[in-house]
């Protein structure tokens, strides 16, 4: 194994677990502010939910684009052969 | 383990190769037309079980579509309707076996995001004409002129992304876990992945909603505001 395929491995997982961390952290806030607002205004729980779930996969996808870098590095990368 | 990023050519007619995505698009694609044709060839006043029910999703798009974009849903909900509808079978036909589903691949991505791209433009021009398509770059004024320009393809590439990235996240984990742990185990992976096709399929159309709507009414420039400010 040469140097760039255990640099683009290291780097994969890197890309993964620390891109995971500013998404879950978002989450989190998203969903506790959420639960607040529906604590507070229960009439309007069904508006809540809905833009909750939107805004939760936008978040997500924060996430989703380091995995995709990651399979990037790992199966397409232009560097190794 | 096999790329998620490259699809193998099944066949090829004349130079150009078909994938297995690509005829599971156009198996999608017959069904929902011939579902269509028949369900609209007998239509009624006092509707049937079938017509109520295919009613009730075009006025749920409808509905969607006046509270995203603040405008009346007859020119829009044709593309729109069928933008969220392709996906979302597109994204749950993973539910039959064998089948994995094509917004999977990155091409199917590539070309329904060309389209939303290709759409804005078309409902800006015909909305506001040539000019009034180009005055939309220079709002809110002129120094934003690059950074709407290149808004508008980046916005597009991460619509690709964010589709691409959803639906073959859920089906690589769900390899990865049956690979690893075997049978019925990524079953509540597999409910959690329809979930988010569901969801992927309805922001996807949202999004769309918001990119055309910012093309189209300047004198309406709060519509989708909350969404967009998500999005962006």
């Amino acid at each position: 194994m040469n140097w760039l395929a255990f640099a683009s491995i290291i780097s994969a997982a890197m890309a993964v677990s620390f891109g995971a961390i500013g998404p879950a952290l978002a989450e989190g806030r998203a969903v506790a502010a959420a639960m607040d607002a529906i604590a507070r205004q229960p009439e309007a729980a069904n508006t809540i939910s809905r833009t909750l779930f939107v805004g939760l996969a936008m978040i997500e996808t924060m996430a989703i684009y380091c995995l995709v870098i990651a399979l990037l590095l790992l199966f397409a990368n232009p560097l190794l052969k | 383990m096999t790329s998620p990023l490259s699809s193998v050519a099944l066949f090829h007619l004349g130079p150009a190769p078909i994938t297995a995505g690509v005829l599971a698009t156009w198996a999608i694609m017959a069904v929902l037309v011939l579902g269509s044709i028949l369900a609209t060839r007998r239509l009624s006043l006092i509707p049937s079980k079938l017509q109520a029910a295919f009613e009730l999703v075009v006025a749920t798009v409808d509905g969607q579509i006046r509270d995203t974009m603040r405008v009346e849903p007859a020119p829009y909900r044709a593309f729109i309707g069928t933008l969220f509808i392709f996906i979302f079978v597109a994204n749950w036909s993973s539910l039959l076996p064998g089948i994995e589903p094509p917004t999977a691949h990155i091409e199917t991505d590539a070309a329904l995001a060309l389209l939303v791209f290709g759409a804005v433009i078309w409902f800006g021009i015909r909305a506001g004409g040539v000019r009034g398509y180009l005055a939309t770059f220079a709002s809110p004024n002129p120094i934003m002129i690059p950074l709407n320009f290149i808004e508008s393809l980046t916005r597009t590439f991460s619509l690709l992304v964010r589709l691409f990235g959803n639906v073959m996240s859920g089906v690589f984990v769900i390899g990865i876990v049956l690979s690893l742990a075997g049978l019925l185990v990524p079953i509540p992976l597999m409910a959690l992945d329809l979930l988010t096709g569901a969801v992927q399929a309805y922001i996807f159309a949202i999004l769309a909603m918001v990119f055309i709507a910012g093309a189209v009414n300047e004198e309406n420039p709060d519509a989708g505001t909350s969404i967009k400010r998500i999005a962006s």
